[in-house]
């Protein structure tokens, strides 16, 4: 096998990709338009792609809109994170039931979802791997996600233009899909609608071989080129991340977290779509007789008062505590504890803000570099 | 392309899963507080465990809480937890009756480093309920009493009426040569004990401060002062533990509830050197 070798497809080519994984039993998620929104969902053929949309982000704001060409892919992201399927927002855990001399517990039966993940970014592939940290890297394994990973086959495409957002560049996570994928795409717009492909792994390569495709010429590679260049160069946003860690830990009590305060509504918008965020909660739901019960997991939000309760009440009673908790988590204290920064640079935090708080301004401003615009 | 298809997707065993356990014994200590001794549900051994670590139990269709061992690592024929009835889950594994089963998963977390007090004098100092956590550390200090040099015992409690294994504490004062200093932050006229906040005592501590080694378990303002007055009179920092307390769901790192700073207290606790978080114990709502 050649890593990366590279090949073109064209709309037939990609059909044929789609319908290969799907015949292989996969389901095949990917980018399709709902809502006003692109959305990660099922996906049967090409025709359910977003042909011909792109969405426009700021902070606070997102809409999509209608492009000039047909592009399949000429968009950013969306609300949606790939952890959703791999780490599901609702899972039945197990189940207990009353028996004569107590109860038994049974484990959830459930069969993990066979996934193929289609358009995944290189931000998103980052935030996969961070995940797979969390999960599967510790002295425990979260056995759910690990089930729906371990046979994910996972299709990435490359940028060719960056978001209202996008940060990428700055948390070293893209444009450029390097790894951790089965296939990588680039779009080729122009007078043949094309798809340059990078095969990274033996599946990968049996995949593209039961597709109709050409070997891609040097023209190819370099019109591939070009638009991951343009992707990076045109990042909405901009953080300076080599030293962010620092920065934050020796600034706890910087009253810039009292700025924000006045602004976070503690929503949780940004853990929700955040690609890297994982915590979760546990309930349990009973039967009416009270003969069984089931525990179930689903996500849960630092921003919460509850998240952080212990008996007396909660640790973090305040919105400035919960911003920083949540701030200092994922761009310092998740290298103590996973060994990477918890930001692919992303920017659905800020897009899906509902005041436009911009994670990159807080951190100018805790740095001393005032300018309230986060603009790049 | 069949080599697309080799992985179906595989169930590994599930740390949320519990295992059944039954009570043997439940004694109350209090009026709101019980010790529960636990067996497995075909009345076998459950789990090893060590001095200081925690399980979650469980109680049918009511939920899941942290609850430190209160009992002889060394008897592993039974498991035994000390649990005050202070929420819905807690009032109902109070009310549990000998027979009756619960959930039960772990143990979990840090232990006490009993073993590196041998040689050096020792300290615990425990508040409230902290002394239930402390308890398996005494039974170990006991059992090798030898090993150590001074043994401190200090506790503080609300009243006089809420001192846990008060029979316990009588009986280790005439046994084990140990020191053992009770204060209360209220009394009647019938207490001839100490009265005042469980660091005033730590002052008059006649120990060799060099050659230490302290244990400190109770409410997180209690730890931070007697941390702090340890320190303070020549015991080194490294050689403080604290056992730490936060929301816990998961125990096993996965759910990020009880996430301190850059430790989650379940997996990197709840025992811990007071030199790595003595900073963070000064900041509010971490």
């Amino acid at each position: 096998m050649n890593d990366h070798a590279a090949a073109v497809i064209t709309h037939e080519g990609l059909g044929g990709l789609i319908a290969g994984l799907r015949a292989e039993g996969f389901r095949v998620i990917g980018p399709r338009l709902r809502d006003q929104a692109i959305v990660y969902d099922d996906i049967e053929s090409v025709a359910d792609l977003p042909a011909g949309w792109t969405d426009e982000q700021e902070g606070g704001h997102y809409r999509v809109r209608r492009r000039e060409d047909a592009a399949l892919f000429g968009y950013n992201v969306g609300p949606h994170a790939w952890k959703r399927f791999l780490h599901p927002p609702l899972l039945r855990l197990w189940r207990a039931e009353r028996s004569a001399d107590g109860m038994t517990v049974t484990a959830t039966s459930e069969p993990a979802e066979r996934y193929a993940f289609l358009a995944v970014r290189s931000c998103e592939l980052h935030a996969i791997a961070i995940q797979d940290r969390v999960f599967l890297q510790g002295p425990y394994v979260d056995p759910h996600y690990k089930a729906r990973r371990e046979g994910a086959f996972i299709v990435a495409v490359n940028c060719g233009q960056a978001g209202g957002t996008c940060f990428c560049t700055s948390m070293n996570t893209g444009p450029k899909a390097e790894e951790g994928f089965d296939l990588s795409l680039t779009e080729l717009l122009g007078d043949r609608h094309e798809f340059l492909v990078e095969v990274g792994s033996e599946r990968g390569a049996a995949l593209l071989a039961a597709v109709p495709h050409r070997p891609a010429e040097r023209q190819d590679a370099a019109q591939a080129a070009n638009a991951v260049a343009r992707a990076e160069g045109n990042m909405g946003r901009h953080m300076r991340s080599d030293d962010v860690r620092e920065l934050l830990l020796a600034n706890l009590e910087h009253p810039r977290w009292d700025d924000v305060a006045e602004r976070c509504l503690t929503c949780g918008n940004c853990t929700m779509v955040c690609p890297t965020c994982f915590c979760t909660a546990v309930e349990d739901e009973n039967d009416l007789a009270g003969n069984a019960a089931e525990r179930k997991r689903r996500w849960d939000s630092c921003f919460t008062m509850d998240f952080s309760y212990i008996h007396g009440g909660s640790v973090r009673s305040s919105g400035r505590s919960r911003y920083r908790q949540w701030m200092t988590h994922k761009l310092a204290n998740w290298v103590d504890q996973f060994g990477t920064s918890g930001c692919v640079g992303c920017g659905r935090c800020i897009t899906w803000c509902p005041v436009g708080i911009d994670i990159t301004e807080e951190v100018r401003a805790i740095r001393g570099e005032g300018g309230s615009d986060g603009r790049a | 392309m069949d080599r697309l298809g080799e992985r179906a997707p595989v169930m590994a065993p599930d740390a949320m899963l519990p295992l059944i356990a039954r009570v043997a014994r439940r004694v109350r200590e209090l009026p709101d507080t019980w010790t529960l001794d636990l067996v497995a549900a075909d009345g076998g051994p459950l789990m090893r465990y060590a001095p200081g670590q925690f399980t979650m139990m469980y109680a049918f269709g009511v939920g899941e809480i942290p609850v430190s061992v209160s009992g002889d690592a060394a008897d592993q024929t039974r498991l035994v937890q000390t649990v005050r009835a202070v929420g819905k889950v807690s009032e109902a594994v109070t009310r549990l009756a000998a027979g009756d089963t619960l959930g039960l998963r772990g143990p979990y977390g840090t232990a006490w480093p009993v073993a590196e007090g041998y040689g050096r004098d020792v300290v615990v100092v425990a508040g409230g309920l902290g002394l239930a956590p402390l308890r398996p550390a005494l039974y170990q200090l006991q059992a090798e009493r030898k090993r150590f040099g001074k043994l401190v015992l200090l506790y503080g409690t609300r009243r006089p009426e809420d001192i846990l294994f008060r029979r316990q504490l009588a009986n280790w004062r005439r046994q084990l040569d140990m020191e053992i200093e009770v204060t209360v932050d209220h009394a009647g006229a019938a207490w001839r004990g100490h009265v005042g906040v469980v660091t005033r005592l730590i002052p008059r501590l006649g120990i060799d401060v060099d050659n230490a080694m302290a244990l400190v378990c109770g409410p997180e303002v209690m730890m931070r002062f007697a941390a702090s007055a340890l320190n303070d009179i020549g015991v080194p920092e490294e050689a403080i533990h604290l056992s730490l307390e936060r929301n816990m769901k998961c125990a096993v790192g996965l759910c990020g509830h009880c996430q301190f700073a850059g430790s989650f207290v379940c997996k990197d606790g709840a025992v811990m050197r007071y030199d790595k978080v003595r900073r963070l114990l000064g900041l509010k709502e971490i």
